[in-house]
């Protein structure tokens, strides 16, 4: 079983990275890109017995840092 | 005087501080490695260096951070022992919850190394004793994500309870409010992106990092 974990910045905190890409979408010429934010995709290969609490668990011990970072749990 | 230096998989800044650390105790810290469960017995100070810990997988101190031995580094803090981590360090304990907020990519995206000016915001910690407060001093730093981020509400309370214990007086990366180091509520626990263990001594150009360890070592003797 294969479940994606999507782990994006909180609203509010700065993103160099993001910002960085999105001037060189401009410098690219790609016209109306108004932001840009950049996150993580995780792929987590579990067995089935995996329950969301232990994903959920994963996220807030280790794959997130929730000062900084959401996470979304998209279940295999 | 027992001290130790933890040691992750690409540390780098590891024997720098335990040399700075000789230097002004006269003995050798323990290097302790990262899988062990516990701190040597009576243990005075905790140094968690700088480098790249874990390559910065996931994020920076984020690998590091749930390490064996940070759950000993925790117990220890909780009894009061000092612990200072810089650079690397510092965002282990930030990701270890030891200290608040998160060290995020500098603004900037460059990787700074250089002399930077501090201001020392706060001379009544254990580990500032020998500064004067406002007084400005130059630190190395070398760091990629230095760049300090908590919520308003934090950043009030740091200020609020003298917790700043240094800021940048130059811009240098992004930090929230300048902040280059904290300590945690009780006082014990600092981190720091400057490396005060590379202004050691003439040959280095610059010994104004010396008092920190000096200071600090004077009060846990």
């Amino acid at each position: 079983m294969k479940t994606r974990i999507y782990v994006t910045l909180k609203s509010g905190v700065l993103d160099p990275q993001g910002k960085a890409i999105q001037h060189a979408l401009d410098g690219l010429g790609f016209a109306g890109v108004e932001g840009v934010r950049q996150g993580k995709l995780i792929e987590i290969d579990h067995a089935d017995n995996v329950s969301d609490d232990d994903l959920d668990q994963m996220c807030r011990k280790l794959l997130a840092n929730t000062v900084i970072e959401n996470y979304r749990i998209e279940r295999g | 005087m027992k001290t130790a230096v933890l040691v992750f998989p690409a540390s780098n800044c590891d024997r720098d501080l335990a040399v700075a650390i000789r230097d002004v105790t006269g003995t050798d810290p323990v290097m302790v490695w990262h899988r062990e469960t516990e701190l040597p017995d009576g243990v005075d100070l905790v140094a968690i260096p700088g480098g790249f810990s874990y390559g910065d997988y996931l994020r920076s101190g984020a690998m590091a951070a749930r390490s064996p031995v940070m759950q000993a580094v925790a117990k220890a803090a909780e009894r009061g022992v000092p612990v200072l981590g810089v650079c690397n360090g510092f965002q282990v304990l930030t990701e270890a919850g030891l200290l608040p907020g998160a060290l995020m990519r500098n603004a900037g995206l460059d990787f700074v190394c250089r002399t930077v000016a501090l201001e020392v915001g706060n001379s009544q910690s254990l580990f500032t004793s020998r500064y004067a407060a406002g007084e400005t001093i130059g630190i190395p730093v070398a760091h990629h994500d230095g760049n300090y981020v908590a919520d308003e509400d934090t950043l009030d309370r740091l200020e609020g309870e003298g917790r700043v214990a240094f800021r940048y007086a130059e811009q240098v990366n992004g930090s929230a409010r300048d902040i280059a180091g904290i300590v945690n509520a009780s006082g014990n626990v600092l981190g720091l992106m400057p490396h005060p263990e590379r202004a050691m001594e003439r040959a280095h150009g610059n010994v104004d990092g010396r008092r920190l360890f000096e200071g600090l070592l004077e009060a846990v003797a």
